[in-house]
């Protein structure tokens, strides 16, 4: 049985937060008498996640993603409630927990900007205690992988977007940690960048068995990694499981278009009981239930005279974007 | 702690930002310039103070002219690693770039202290060094080895107290966020380091030896060269000093406890 890798129970973070009020005079105000309320951005969650799993975290901005991250990573303190990763308390940052994860974050850098990235990753090598030749193995390992080569002699500050982020991830993965914290890894990357990291992150996984927590706002990026999501909303998690089911669930329906030889088989196909989203003189668009899309085309095959048929369904953004503003999925 | 580990590290501390810093040539040979040029500025000032008197504070020029030298080797100091690294805690802290250093598995304080240098602070120490020489010339200073070794103590543990104040006032930014101003103001004061602590009023001199322990930082060790100071003024600073490092290192780790990193 895969052991849990993650746990995490009945957890919660407050931050202050000082509000002002606009114009000149709340300025004043808020210079004298700063006034800060505790706000609860992570309200009381609990998980687990299995060794070599990848698992995704959505939700929209704010929501609480990139705290839950960080307080798995042993960034943030939380306020309330237990976090064991890989069998250590996180907030402790002992060096043998810290020498198992790492935390890529799409819009930070910790490469040396004026010199070639591969400086950066012997210095990582250095404070890992890694000896030269492993260094290198590693290096040249992770390089091939990540299909840079000539990058890596080149000033950071004169490499693109791109190539930044492939140096980053190497650079975050020299000592080899089997746990991968993601925050937006792909954030804005080109489209084939985009793709170029996420399959190099599915091969990772398979090579190493790693465990990836990922939040991302590409939902292509948890599409194509992640067989299960986290939905988070407002600091709880409104949704834990697979992504396949959170998908039926958000679009029970599926829609068939017919296209018909005559304007007689649109009227017979509408007059036998199917749900008809639109039609044409030749064409027509009905919806059906997920659990009875066979028995549905049986019936259409057998009795009526179709020239041809689609499915379609909805896009995968705009499904996505209904987990951002939904609460609760199981209603 | 692994010593051979973290003499490793800081080996690639050195490569990468000596590298960084020979990126800009020109930089390098501006600081290098400047460098000696706020030298003799400040021994043509120091001499305009003694234009008119023989003494001021009970010493004479050439006296005063050994505070001047320990005064550029720790203004060299604070060039070559506290200020690159010291005024880059307030960057880390802000821009939430902080978790990469707390996520490695060695001590964040090593980290952010000597992650950079800048090489033209070296000239600073080297210039300070020489002029220091000049002064045991002039001065017709005995060296021995008992001198040596005084000298060496206090010089450290001035080097430990600057340290320790600049590195307690960047670690505020962690409630504060934004601290740059206090650690120009710890600055101004260092700048007050050049003359003899005698030369001012009895209130500025408490303020200096208490609040801010300047006295501690340039008057002794000078003291020491002109073998005026006594064994309690040295025991007193190397006590300090002692408490200046480990306040300070608490209270980072303390403060660490309340960094909340930057929203992404």
């Amino acid at each position: 049985m895969v052991k849990n890798i993650i746990d995490v129970e009945r957890l919660s973070k407050s931050f202050d937060i000082s509000s002002r009020e606009p114009g000149l005079k709340g300025t004043i105000k808020h210079f004298f008498r700063r006034k800060t309320k505790s706000l609860k951005v992570i309200k009381n969650i609990s998980f687990k996640i299995k060794e070599g799993e990848i698992v995704g975290f959505l939700g929209a901005n704010g929501a609480g993603k990139t705290t839950i991250l960080k307080m798995l990573c042993g960034l943030i303190y939380p306020s309330e409630g237990t976090i064991s990763v890989s069998g250590h308390l996180p907030f402790r940052r002992k060096d043998n927990f810290l020498k198992n994860i790492t935390l890529i974050m799409g819009q930070k850098q910790q490469l040396i900007w004026d010199l070639p990235p591969i400086e950066s990753f012997y210095l990582n090598a250095s404070i890992y205690d890694l000896d030269k030749n492993e260094a290198k193995r590693r290096i040249r390992k992770l390089s091939d992988m990540l299909e840079i080569d000539n990058e890596l002699y080149i000033p950071v500050r004169k490499l693109s977007l791109g190539q930044r982020m492939k140096s980053e991830l190497l650079a975050a993965l020299i000592h080899e940690p089997n746990i991968l914290f993601l925050d937006e890894p792909t954030l804005g990357l080109d489209i084939n960048a985009q793709r170029n990291l996420r399959k190099f992150l599915q091969k990772y996984n398979e090579e190493t068995n790693a465990t990836i927590c990922l939040t991302s706002h590409y939902m292509k990026d948890i599409t194509s990694l992640c067989k299960r999501v986290i939905c988070v909303h407002n600091g709880s998690i409104s949704y834990d499981g697979k992504l396949d089911l959170l998908l039926k669930k958000l679009t029970p329906v599926k829609e068939i278009l017919l296209v018909c030889h005559s304007e007689k088989d649109v009227l017979q196909i509408e007059n036998s009981g199917f749900t008809v989203k639109n039609k044409t003189k030749n064409e027509i668009t009905i919806k059906v239930k997920n659990n009875s899309i066979t028995s549905s085309l049986k019936t259409i095959l057998n009795n009526f005279d179709i020239e041809d048929l689609y499915i379609n369904e909805p896009p995968i953004d705009e499904i996505i974007g209904k987990i951002l503003i939904k609460k609760d999925y199981d209603t | 702690m692994n010593l051979r580990r973290y003499l490793k590290v800081y080996k690639k501390f050195l490569h990468t930002s000596l590298a960084s810093e020979f990126e800009y040539k020109a930089n390098i040979l501006i600081d290098f310039i400047t460098a000696i040029l706020s030298l003799i500025g400040s021994i043509f000032l120091l001499s305009i103070f003694f234009q008119n008197n023989s003494s001021i504070g009970g010493w004479d020029f050439e006296e005063a002219l050994i505070i001047q030298g320990i005064y550029t080797i720790l203004n060299g100091i604070t060039n070559t690693w506290f200020n690159p690294n010291l005024t880059e805690i307030v960057k880390h802290i802000r821009e939430g770039t902080l978790d990469f250093v707390l996520l490695k598995p060695i001590d964040s304080q090593f980290f952010i202290s000597l992650k950079k240098i800048t090489p033209s602070g070296f000239l600073e120490i080297i210039l300070g060094f020489c002029l220091l020489l000049y002064c045991i010339k002039i001065n017709q200073i005995n060296i021995n080895l008992s001198f040596l070794i005084l000298c060496f103590i206090t010089i450290i543990c001035s080097i430990s107290i600057l340290y320790s104040l600049w590195f307690f006032i960047s670690t505020t930014t962690i409630w504060f966020v934004k601290t740059w101003n206090a650690t120009e103001v710890l600055r101004s004061f260092l700048y007050i380091g050049r003359f003899p602590l005698n030369s001012f009023s009895l209130s500025l001199r408490i303020f200096f030896s208490v609040f801010i322990p300047l006295a501690f930082i340039t008057s002794i060790p000078s003291e020491v060269f002109l073998g005026l100071s006594q064994l309690w003024k040295i025991l007193l600073e190397v006590f300090v000093s002692i408490v200046f490092l480990y306040s300070s290192r608490k209270f980072w780790l303390f403060a660490l406890k309340f960094y909340s990193s930057a929203s992404s």
